[in-house]
């Protein structure tokens, strides 16, 4: 073993940790390997009590998210040759920690069911199966396309100053993949989602700080989704107040 | 944190023009006055400041608009640099006619 | 959840975003740098010539009043959610109501002056 580098990492196992501590470990240095493969190279061979979430190794599953140095990253995107010194591993932040680098996910998994990211028919006009799919032009297709390449890491989430004061805020990914719905040409269902997106606690608490986009390892742009969606309230706000009798049943 | 204190700026610069306003409602003495002040060293320091806030203000502001408008021309997406450019591009115009406008020829 | 009427503060200051974006720098190079500096006559910001500009012109008036009351809402809003991320969340009631309230009293006050002239 030539080179190496130490890894900084939390640890909190609830059983026997009063507080979180943090645990450095050195790792051999190989220019071809990412963070995570350091973390794996951990349980492996040095210390096979450390928690963390890992599965694809390809910047697919989105488990893998870590604070890395502070910043919110995909450990499988992140190469060690990128650092130097001490690297400084943690949980994603915004989120109550439930073992070492495990976090509980129960709050994003709620916000995203809230804005129902699923496509929704109105009653009675939904196609019988025997009728095929519902066709869509390319055209129709790149007006949602970058919002479907979300892999749910919730980087975004923390990397959200805003949801880091207050975690009523719906955030970033949530309200990405419901505008990901709301702009299918196949789904109806934009009125219901309104009711989570549109609220005080959707996308109105946010200021457009734009740091939810910087650490999105996808390119889905969530800032721009939300204030895109804001524009798209707005004008359903102004439109049911000075045209009620348009107002839809 | 730079970004909201641009707004102080902002607001502030429509307080210096309300009060322009006051004062030309009071007649022309009261408003030569005023608008007299802007010769003082004060009011340029104080006005390079408001510009630095300002400038950083249409920066920021025109850098996200490809953000909020979103174009497809047939299935490719209008880049970013052509929307904020053409917000650059509209400010630049903007600017000339106002001032043409103030100051008269 | 309860339906929001942050679309109308929200618009408000967007539009003040925009607008200041578009005319605030040039209105500070011309008071603060083209006249100090005598790349343009005082005269031409004098009262003969403004006054002529904005008295019975109900077009200028309203610019004039589309560009101050816009740029204090858009301050207003901003600095609402400044003081909220800075940590008043406990009073954010009260700072929402203090800003909009200056922002609203600034309104009536442009409006009022403006008819005068």
């Amino acid at each position: 073993m030539d080179k190496t580098m130490e890894l900084e990492i939390f640890r909190y196992r609830p059983e026997q940790d009063s507080e979180p501590t943090f645990q450095t470990y050195e790792v051999p240095f190989h220019t071809e390997w990412v963070i995570l493969d350091a973390v794996n190279y951990i349980k492996d061979e040095i210390d096979g009590t450390l928690s963390y979430r890992w599965s694809c190794r390809m910047g697919v599953c989105g488990s893998c998210g870590m604070m890395v140095n502070g910043v919110p990253k995909l450990t499988c995107a992140a190469f060690l040759k990128d650092y130097t010194g001490k690297i400084r591993i943690e949980p994603l932040e915004g989120f109550p920690v439930e073992r070492d680098l495990i976090f509980s996910m129960d709050d994003f998994i709620a916000k995203l069911k809230s804005v129902k990211p699923w496509i929704i028919r109105k009653e009675g006009e939904d196609k019988p199966l025997e009728e095929g799919e519902y066709l869509q032009t390319p055209r129709q297709l790149v007006e949602y396309q970058q919002y479907t390449m979300c892999i749910n890491c919730m980087l975004c989430y923390a990397a959200c100053p805003v949801y880091a004061h207050d975690n009523t805020f719906l955030g970033p990914a949530a309200i990405a993949l419901g505008q990901r719905y709301n702009m299918d040409s196949r789904d109806q269902g934009r009125d219901q989602r309104q009711e989570a997106i549109a609220s005080h606690e959707g996308i109105w608490q946010c200021t457009f700080v734009g740091e939810c986009s910087a650490v999105c390892p996808k390119d889905v742009d969530p800032a721009g989704a939300i204030q895109r969606a804001k524009v798209a309230s707005t004008i359903d706000y102004f439109k049911e107040l000075l045209l009620p009798w348009g107002k839809k049943s | 944190m730079v970004r909201e204190l641009t707004s102080v700026g902002v607001a502030g610069y429509s307080v210096f023009l309300l009060y322009l306003v006051y004062r030309l409602g009071q007649g022309s003495e009261a408003y030569d006055a005023a608008i007299g002040l802007i010769m003082s060293p004060a009011s340029i320091a104080l006005h390079l400041i408001a510009l630095v806030l300002a400038l950083y203000h249409t920066v920021t502001w025109f850098n996200v608009t490809p953000k909020v408008i979103v174009i497809h021309l047939g299935e490719e997406r209008v880049p970013a640099f052509m929307i904020a450019g053409a917000h650059y591009a509209g400010w630049l115009a903007v600017s000339m006619i106002v001032a043409w406008a103030v100051l008269g020829t | 959840m309860a339906k929001s009427n942050e679309p109308i503060p929200w618009s408000l200051f967007s539009a003040g975003g925009m607008l200041s974006a578009i005319l605030l720098p040039i209105l500070i190079v011309i008071t603060g740098i083209l006249v100090p500096f005598g790349f343009a006559p005082l005269e031409s910001l004098g009262f003969d010539r403004v006054h002529a500009a904005v008295s019975g012109n109900l077009l200028v008036k309203l610019i004039l009043f589309g560009f101050i009351f816009l740029s204090f809402f858009h301050w207003a809003h901003r600095f609402r959610f400044a003081l909220v991320d800075m940590g008043l969340r406990k009073i954010k009631g009260l700072i929402g109501f203090a800003c909009y309230g200056s922002a609203l009293a600034g309104t009536v006050i442009t409006a009022a002056l403006l008819w005068r002239i």
